[in-house]
């Protein structure tokens, strides 16, 4: 069984009367890149700022790394964190910020870092506040990474950048991971870059999550099916995710896979992530959550959580 | 952090060694050698300014204050430098405020309003050992460089208290004197501190950090030095030159009669002895009519055990500010 990178039991966070993420339980296995996505408000940089041990939790649990509790000294060690609008700074040269970083923490690998910035034209005299924002995100993920954590958790990262150094970002993340093995876990809501670099997706909403699994599955238990309009309601038994209408033809978002029979007048097309995580976001109410074996989440009181 | 009954993880990470303190020391200096160096040119200007005008003061006094009683000294000396030096006296009082604020406010209000310190507290070394090793580098810092400028003042001083235009004990020279000047900076600065770390902005905090402080110093010299130890009592006219009145009043056959000040005095004097209306000191007329005379003074000796007590509670008092502010760092949610 592989641990939990990312582990919460009925985790809620409350600002003043507001709660940002409310009984929230998931479990996120390690060796993936995960996406958090959700609108705006949704709880996203609340879920990492408790990963992080940022924020600590008004109820419930949340564990990191197999176990740990989130802010613990141990998890500050194995996991990396970049803030949105990455926080450098800015009058710090790149060098010193390296310095920084090494002086802050048990590991810190100065050869790679090093080896990056000048891979990617940064000059480590520079300083962080003179750097482009695509240079800036660059600088703060080469930190990151540079700590050899075993998760890197990034809080939407691209947000601000243009689509090249975006492009340029998330290649970095994804040789990290597929190199090194780093778990990563990053929210974004900018949905197009997802299907390149997500294999898992956790879909927050109102502070719950909403959908959770591994990509590959998600994008085989679902459908996008189409036929006429009028014969839309034989389908209200499926579990439709979401309906939308064009004239006399429907389009229905449901649960189903490829062997799943369908109706003479119909037909089924595989969905796209995007599509798929659109639907859910106009549907708020619907939900996919893993079964039972996958991403199983005990009670911490148990003792026995998943390694 | 909630509690969680897990057992520990294996492996080489279930005894992490933390990293080292003295790696802050680096952190620190390259994080703040720009308040620090500004702290030591400021410092280093009013050093300047006290060491020209004190060397003047100096030669005035060597050349013109023997004795100090002679008219010489009055004019040549006292009455040349008076205007300075009271001016240096009310400059002084607000040193260790200034540096207090400019120097402990940013230190995390600016992580804050940057939003740094989410990059500081999620670094390896921990968020609470970060701000500890931080705010007691620069406070010792702090304390170190103002208590060594503490000897110029006392130097630049010096022959004010020997020419006998000022004593020790005085309101604004005693809190600049001695250890006091280094602990009221001190102080200044845990107040700093908590202060940037309540209000998260450094201009606001700045603010708050001089009321607080001003406050703070008032009431110590209006209402709180003088009940360090009890002040001795005499109804003798002659308090020792060095010694700090603290109050003054009258009693008539053994029962308080009225103060020094204030309308009492006014009517017995106006009533008893018409011909010191117009001035001039009236403890003889009135002792004439029976009325005793007595002063409660701390003596000039007392000074060294009254920075002591002072400098002991402000240094107490930092302590316990520096320690709220950590606390603080460690369970504020971000």
């Amino acid at each position: 069984m592989t641990m939990n990178i990312i582990e919460t039991s009925g985790l809620g966070k409350r600002y003043g009367r507001t709660w940002a993420v409310h009984e929230c339980t998931l479990a996120i296995p390690a060796g993936h890149v995960a996406a958090l996505v959700g609108p705006n408000g949704a709880g996203k940089t609340t879920l990492l700022n408790l990963a992080v041990g940022l924020a600590a939790p008004t109820t419930g649990a949340i564990a990191v790394l197999g176990g740990l509790p989130a802010g613990s000294p141990a998890a500050l060690d194995g996991i990396a964190f970049v803030a949105q609008d990455p926080p450098l700074y800015k009058n710090l040269s790149a060098a010193d910020t390296l310095h920084l970083t090494r002086n802050l923490n048990r590991r810190f690998d100065r050869a790679y870092a090093q080896a990056r910035l000048a891979e990617l034209g940064i000059p480590l005299k520079r300083k962080a506040g003179k750097l482009s924002g695509g240079q800036q995100a660059q600088l703060a993920l080469t930190l990151a990474l540079a700590r050899r954590p075993q998760l890197l958790v990034l809080d939407e990262p691209v947000a601000m950048l243009d689509p090249i150094a975006r492009h340029d970002f998330m290649g970095t993340v994804l040789t990290a991971a597929a190199e090194d093995g780093v778990s990563v876990v990053l929210s974004s809501h900018v949905l197009a870059e997802l299907e390149r670099v997500a294999d898992y997706l956790i879909l927050l909403s109102r502070g719950r999550v909403q959908v959770a699994g591994d990509v590959d599955d998600l994008l085989a238990t679902h459908r996008l099916l189409t036929g006429p309009a009028a014969e839309a309601d034989r389908y209200a038994e499926r579990p439709v995710v979401h309906a939308r209408r064009a004239g006399a033809q429907a389009h229905l978002l449901v649960r189903a896979t490829a062997d799943d029979p369908v109706s003479p007048r119909w037909e089924a097309h595989p969905v796209g992530l995007e599509e798929l995580v659109m639907a859910y976001l106009r549907a708020p109410d619907a939900a996919a959550l893993p079964g039972p074996g996958r991403g199983q989440i005990l009670p911490f009181e148990t003792g026995q959580v998943t390694r | 952090m909630t509690a969680q009954t897990m057992p520990a993880r294996p492996g080489p990470d279930a005894r992490l060694r933390p990293v080292p303190w003295r790696r802050m020391a680096w952190v620190t200096w390259r994080q703040h050698r720009a308040a620090l160096a500004g702290l030591a040119v400021f410092l280093g200007a009013v050093a300047v300014y006290l060491w020209l005008t004190g060397s003047s003061i100096h030669h005035a006094y060597a050349a013109d204050c023997h004795p100090a009683s002679s008219i010489a000294c009055t004019i040549n000396f006292t009455g040349r430098y008076a205007v300075t030096v009271n001016a240096v006296r009310v400059f002084l009082q607000a040193v260790p405020a200034l540096i207090g604020a400019f120097v402990g406010v940013p230190v995390l209000a600016r992580e804050m309003e940057t939003g740094t310190f989410r990059y500081a507290w999620t670094q390896g070394f921990g968020r609470w050992r970060w701000a500890l090793a931080k705010l007691v580098l620069l406070a010792v810092t702090v304390a170190a460089a103002t208590g060594a400028f503490t000897v110029l003042i006392s130097w630049y001083a010096g022959p004010f208290f020997a020419a006998g235009y000022a004593i020790p004990f005085a309101t604004d020279l005693f809190d600049v004197l001695g250890v006091a000047f280094a602990s009221w900076t001190l102080a200044a600065f845990a107040i700093a501190v908590l202060a940037g770390m309540l209000i998260r902005r450094v201009v606001p905090a700045i603010a708050a950090t001089l009321a607080v402080y001003a406050g703070l110093a008032a009431a110590t010299a209006l209402w709180l030095r003088e009940h360090y130890l009890t002040p001795l009592l005499t109804s003798s006219p002659n308090v020792p030159g060095s010694g700090w009145i603290v109050s003054q009043w009258y009693t008539m056959g053994g029962k308080f009669a009225f103060a020094a000040q204030g309308s009492g005095i006014v009517h017995a004097v106006q009533h008893l002895c018409p011909s010191f209306v117009n001035g001039g000191p009236p403890q003889q007329c009135l002792s004439q009519h029976g009325y005793t005379a007595w002063i409660s003074y701390q003596p000039g000796s007392r000074f060294w055990p009254f920075q002591w007590i002072e400098g002991g509670w402000l240094l107490a008092l930092s302590v316990l500010l520096v320690a709220a502010t950590v606390w603080l760092v460690r369970r504020r949610a971000a």
